[in-house]
């Protein structure tokens, strides 16, 4: 996984809640056995129009945020289902952060384990945040993860929080398999105590 | 385990699987139980294999095809689609790779993840279930904590048989009093996402309680614990009682004879204590649900058949006043029309919300003896082949045929679009699945969700309809 560090970058405005994971991409793109190439099917069902050409009313396909790099929504962003599928299509398409309300709890989940880094801040900090991303190329955020802010372009910083552990994996880009691997003992001792108690759980 | 505190149900599950905490809180979670299928499975495999790593526990692992396939008998041939076709195969060859047990499309007791796993006793009381779909919250109705992951988090296990995870907070839900007539456990559950909102559940693990659910058999509980995640809690549950030890009992993967016993005896201590802390209690009034009806693209978009389409004028604030106006202008409704005017051209009754023997029996109770309106296509879509073959014993497939329901094979099918039954752009479709997102059921599709009992009055009426207004007719 790539760490993240700090990001300064172009902030997409998203002024919608309970964005769901359908909206974020559409199941008839899960068909892919890889994790990379799905940017292009990021939002398909609001990004294009029937006929395959881009809806020029959808903020991604607009100058500068065709660039983004940082998406700013309200509340409830990712509810929905458990693929894994939207964080890739965002990280394609080269979203490293997004800043909401609150999250879908997968998708929140889901965003750590790709090197996205999902932000909680509140509703009335979301739409000042909104209104520097309507700025455009003028207003890049900065998201500082080891300081934990968020710096807006007038230079106001915003702390936020996040939780220790996936801070550590994140900005060290470390695979958290290979840390649970490592306590393998435990697992192999909590393994042999639950088989003596409850066998009917063991083939 | 020196606990003395009154624990939750869920805080007695999530204790007997902590293996490590870490000092933040962060525990290394047991997992009992590991369901796959073929979406969200291939690229945790593929990086099992780069890195070398093993399937840790196949005997607690199990495999099935649902999403990608077709429901009627073009099936057993090849698949059409290409990209389908390649995730299926893809999971057959990983499985063969890594001796996972897996039930084959070919197989009687293939269907629906989450309606198999129950139904051959692989999903058990006090179980740690996980699986890669966000419906996985079904399983809670055993009185389990069971939840959907991510495809990283399903490769976490695959390699350990763990999770890392940080205790959700608990919520409860009370139920009180009897359901009306007409009423299932879909319209409790939508009653509840109406009250709560999609937001309502989130961090949290939700119990449902209270007398309208204890009476509840395991289908309906299912249904119920289905669309937590749509309440956006982690998982729900139901604590295991009488009703569930005798649903278990016998079933293929259940333990046997002195095992069962002994199983039972440790479920029965499972419940939460008397005064165990909840840190959010919600209650609802069975007595008082009308059979409800979505109309947006949000579950929590929900009102009783009786009502209209809402106003986005009548909303206080600007933001939802867009938001509503924008649902309305998707699903080409009209304010102030009313709920039961609103004419279908498809009706699904199937999805891991809905598609258990009991559902169909309801369903096809309203179905028997009256014909599918002019102009519907109405689908019935068993949840599993043994759900089928059930049905089929009791005559359901004659009634629904007779009426001028389609009688499928069984999967996902028109539940998301990514199979070959799908809505067209601009269909209005009646469905007893689980989400009425934008596009979910096939891109331009409007989705109205309700019960079995409602979508077959649907298919009858050729628009939303009261239940209440058909009475089943004899046999
Ligand atoms: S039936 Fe629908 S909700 Fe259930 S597992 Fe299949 S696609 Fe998901």
């Amino acid at each position: 996984m790539r760490a993240f560090t700090t990001l300064t970058g172009i902030a997409a405005p998203l002024p919608q809640a309970n964005v769901d994971t359908d909206k974020i991409i559409p199941a008839r793109f899960l068909k892919t056995i890889a994790r990379t190439g799905l940017g292009k099917n990021l939002f398909a069902n609001v990004r294009y129009r029937e006929d395959g050409s881009e809806n020029p009313d959808f903020i991604l396909n607009r100058e500068p945020y065709r660039q983004s790099e940082i998406l700013i929504a309200y509340e409830n962003f990712g509810c929905g289902s458990s693929r894994e599928h939207a964080p890739w299509a965002l990280l394609d398409f080269g979203i490293r952060c997004v800043i909401a309300p609150d999250f879908g709890d997968i998708f929140h989940n889901n965003s750590f384990k790709n090197g996205i880094l999902p932000i909680r801040l509140p509703r009335a900090i979301c739409e000042q945040l909104m209104e520097d991303a309507k700025l455009g190329a003028n207003a890049r955020l900065t998201v500082d993860l080891e300081r934990q802010v968020v710096v807006r372009p007038n230079g106001e910083e915003i702390p936020f929080e996040v939780d220790a552990f996936r801070k550590h994996l994140l900005l060290n880009g470390l695979d958290d398999i290979g840390q649970t691997m490592q306590r393998a003992p435990a697992i192999d001792g909590f393994e042999a105590k639950q088989r003596a108690a409850q066998p009917w759980l063991y083939a | 385990m020196t606990e003395t505190r009154p624990r939750t149900l869920f805080d007695k599950i999530w204790d007997a699987h902590v293996v490590e905490a870490l000092p933040d809180g962060t525990a290394i979670l047991y997992i009992d139980k590991h369901l796959t299928h073929e979406v969200t499975s291939p690229q945790a495999f593929e990086a099992l294999r780069a890195a070398g790593r093993k399937v840790r526990r196949p005997d607690a692992t199990i495999a099935v095809v649902d999403h990608n396939i077709a429901t009627d008998a073009s099936r057993y041939g090849t698949i059409e689609d290409p990209e389908s076709r390649q995730q299926v195969e893809t999971l057959e060859r990983n499985v063969a790779e890594f001796g996972v047990p897996y039930i084959p499309l070919t197989d009687a007791r293939q269907g629906i993840v989450h309606v198999i796993g129950p139904e051959l006793g692989l999903s058990l009381p006090g179980m740690t279930i996980v699986c890669g779909d966000s419906h996985t919250s079904t399983h809670g109705a055993l009185g389990a904590l069971a939840f959907g992951i991510g495809t990283s988090e399903v490769e976490h296990v695959l390699a350990t048989q763990t999770l890392l995870q940080k205790p959700a907070k608990n919520m409860r839900v009370t139920v009180d009093g009897t359901l009306p007539v007409g009423c299932t456990a879909k319209d409790i559950v939508l009653a509840i996402i109406g009250h709560i909102g999609t937001a309502g559940g989130n961090g949290h693990v939700i119990e449902y309680a209270g007398e309208a659910i204890r009476a509840l058999d395991m289908a309906g509980r299912m249904t119920v614990c289905n669309m937590s995640i749509e309440a956006g809690a982690r998982a729900g549950m139901v604590a295991p009682d009488q009703t569930t030890f005798d649903y278990v009992k016998g079933r293929p993967f259940a333990p046997k004879g002195e095992a069962f016993d002994s199983a039972v005896a440790w479920w029965s201590t499972l419940p939460s204590d008397p005064g165990a802390h909840f840190d959010r209690e919600v209650r609802l009034d069975a007595a008082q649900i009308i059979p409800q009806v979505t109309w947006g693209t949000s579950p929590e978009d929900v009102l009783p058949i009786t009502g209209v389409v809402p106003n986005p004028a009548d909303q206080a604030d600007e933001a939802k006043r867009a938001q509503v106006q924008r649902m309305l202008d998707y699903m080409g409704l009209t304010p102030g029309q009313r709920l039961q005017d609103l004419k279908v051209d498809v009706v699904f009754i199937g999805s891991c919300t809905n598609s258990r023997i009991e559902d169909l029996r309801v369903a096809a109770s309203i179905a028997r003896g009256r014909k599918v309106a002019d102009g519907v296509r109405a689908l019935v879509v068993p949840g599993s082949g043994l759900v089928k073959a059930q049905a089929e014993s009791e005559g359901l497939n004659r009634v629904f045929r007779d009426a001028g329901f389609e009688w499928r094979e069984a999967g996902c099918s028109m539940c998301l679009g990514m199979n070959p039954d799908k809505l067209k752009p601009g269909q209005r479709c009646a469905s007893t699945s689980n989400r009425n997102f934008e596009g979910r059921q096939g891109p331009g599709g409007r989705t109205h969700l309700l019960s079995p009992a409602m979508a077959a009055a649907a298919a009858l009426a050729g628009r939303l309809a009261d239940v209440r207004d058909f009475q089943p007719k004899g046999a």
